[in-house]
């Protein structure tokens, strides 16, 4: 029993530990002076300033717009191969297992100057004058969001059984069809969840984006890497203040929409049976 | 492992489905990730090999040249006088393995309390895995903020005088405060899922029969939360061998592990080939750790 209190007491200071520094950033967003460590009362003027600076509602149109790009073709790509794999004979899908692992487990500095490297040389080869920009970023964050969205979707496209595909395609449907009117509505939360959890991840990305852009295209934490070169202003505070926030929401709708869908698993199942 | 487990799954749950040859989606549909996986990951990866054994004219540009000399250097520097290289790695695996234990000692008592006692699992699991999805560069800058010696909470505290004779910021201490912080969801999420699947009555059981805790803890407990260790280490481990971020933030560039280095060479020396044979110095190390942990694992379970 004691052992039992001991342990929640240290449960609370890890809590502590881990939403301290995030509480950090977020409360002294509101910090009405110009001096981050120097609280001189309550102010929302720092969220005024940063959404009236282009620099910053510019690179964070320019996250969201690649965000949701990524998290689309994510969802395409990531669906088609969570729905190939799981009856695929082994010597093919192990191959590509591993492969869509690599992609996430790579660490990412790794992968960012492959990208920017295999990136220059094709766009020389392909006599492209400044190959890089924010369809670079959009390629390169599909190369692991595809496997971000395959990994959610295939875990819930095993656990649910496939009997009702079987039984549309012995009754003649077509891949397509049968996807439309018997994987689709069983699957639409996972593969939202999936996307949500891309668009997270691209919209959060440093390296790979800092990387593969060129001089034109600034994202959300490129422009916050580039401001803390001079030190946290509370301006800066007050964006990442913002990104947390968007974050956030995002993050617990797409936990939402999975827990919903795996309550109604059961029920959704075999509806008839 | 993981891919042989969902095989046993498949194979048994083939009893209560139409078996694996029923009909089912076509294998094409893999074609277009594999593809974009193909051409963007490990093309890409092809091109920094080939990089490697290239070199550079005029200010940036790479000639393909097939030549050894960006190894030769390496060589050279790791078994040389001057042993620059050498250390920066050496410093990386030693960042590597203690953020790795660190965050191992951290999170497990976390885990074990949510996946033993807590009655709330789901959410404070959910709380453990929100940190995770916000912005890692968020979260490693926000230490700038604590850890400066003029920290408001702090000088409430008295403590700022403490903290100051420390020196904290910019040194390799803050990286590795940054580096547990960060990566502590990572090893918290396998550990959880481990320490879930035990019944405790075991632990009890061994407790009845006269075991201390502490020996009821390492002959039950800690076996069975052995797979959840390993997968949350590897999880830690590998991105730690490259990481750029928190050394670049709370080291403030003076501290240098192998991806800065790399960093290094493709934003100011401009040295792609060099850079490209100090990333596949990354690659290849990982790769044979990651073989000789496979064969030590294979081995174990042989014993057991």
């Amino acid at each position: 029993m004691t052992g039992r209190r001991l342990l929640g007491g240290y449960a609370v200071l890890a809590y502590v530990f881990l939403y301290a520094p995030i509480a950090v950033v977020v409360v002294f967003a509101f910090n009405g002076g110009r001096d981050v460590l120097y609280w001189q009362g309550f102010s929302t003027k720092w969220f005024e300033t940063a959404l009236r600076t282009p620099e910053i509602t510019n690179a964070l149109k320019l996250s969201i717009l690649i965000a949701l790009g990524n998290a689309i073709v994510a969802c395409v790509l990531g669906t088609m191969l969570a729905l190939a794999l799981p009856r695929m004979r082994p010597w093919i899908r192990t191959p590509i297992d591993a492969l869509a692992y690599m992609t996430l487990v790579t660490p990412e500095i790794v992968f960012a100057i492959a990208a920017l490297v295999f990136f220059v040389q094709a766009g020389n080869r392909l006599g492209i004058d400044s190959p890089l920009g924010w369809h670079t970023i959009l390629i390169a964050h599909v190369v692991f969001n595809a496997s971000v969205v395959a990994l959610v979707v295939r875990a819930r496209f095993v656990s649910m059984g496939q009997q009702l595909e079987e039984a549309s395609f012995d009754l003649g449907a077509g891949p397509l069809s049968t996807f439309r009117q018997v994987t689709l509505p069983r699957l639409a939360p996972a593969i939202l969840a999936g996307g949500l959890l891309a668009f997270t991840f691209s919209f959060d990305d440093f390296i790979t984006s800092f990387f593969v852009t060129g001089t034109e295209s600034e994202t959300l934490p490129i422009y916050i890497w580039g401001q803390l070169r001079f030190g946290v202003t509370p301006a800066i505070n007050a964006t990442a203040a913002m990104m947390l926030a968007f974050t956030l929401v995002v993050v617990v709708v797409a936990y939402l929409v999975l827990r919903r869908s795996g309550q109604e698993r059961d029920g959704a199942t075999l509806p008839g049976v | 492992m993981a891919s042989t487990e969902a095989e046993a799954t498949e194979h048994r749950r083939g009893d209560t489905r139409a078996g694996a040859g029923g009909p089912r989606y076509p294998g094409w549909l893999a074609l277009p990730a594999v593809t974009w996986y193909l051409l963007f990951f490990l093309v890409p990866l092809g091109f920094i090999a080939v990089t490697s054994f290239g070199e550079v004219v005029g200010f940036s540009d790479v000639a393909y040249t097939w030549t050894l000399d960006n190894y030769r250097y390496l060589w050279d520097d790791f078994f040389g006088d001057f042993h620059l290289y050498r250390d920066i790695y050496f410093e990386t695996f030693k960042l590597s393995v203690i953020g790795t234990l660190s965050t191992l000692v951290i999170g497990f008592p976390l885990a074990y309390y949510i996946a033993r006692y807590a009655k709330h699992k789901t959410l404070l699991l959910l709380l453990v895995i929100v940190p995770f999805w916000t912005s890692f560069l968020i979260r490693a800058y926000a230490w700038l903020i604590i850890l400066d010696p003029e920290f408001p909470v702090f000088r409430a505290l008295g403590i700022s005088g403490f903290v100051e004779s420390h020196e904290l910021l910019f040194t390799p201490k803050a990286v590795y405060i940054g580096v547990a912080y960060n990566y502590l969801p990572l090893m918290v999420l396998p550990l959880y899922a481990a320490l879930e699947r035990i019944d405790w009555s075991l632990v009890e059981a061994a407790q009845d029969l006269g075991d201390p805790p502490w020996r009821a803890f390492r002959r039950i407990t800690l076996p069975l939360a052995l797979p959840g260790v390993l997968a949350g280490s590897l999880l830690v481990f590998i991105p730690l061998t490259g990481e750029y971020i928190i050394p670049v933030i709370l080291g403030g560039n003076k501290t240098f592990y192998a991806g800065n280095l790399i960093a290094q060479q493709f934003l100011e020396s401009r040295d792609w080939p060099l850079g490209s044979a100090l990333a596949m110095v990354v690659i290849g190390a990982l790769t044979i750790a990651l073989l000789v942990y496979a064969r030590a694992l294979g081995r174990q379970e042989q014993h057991s």
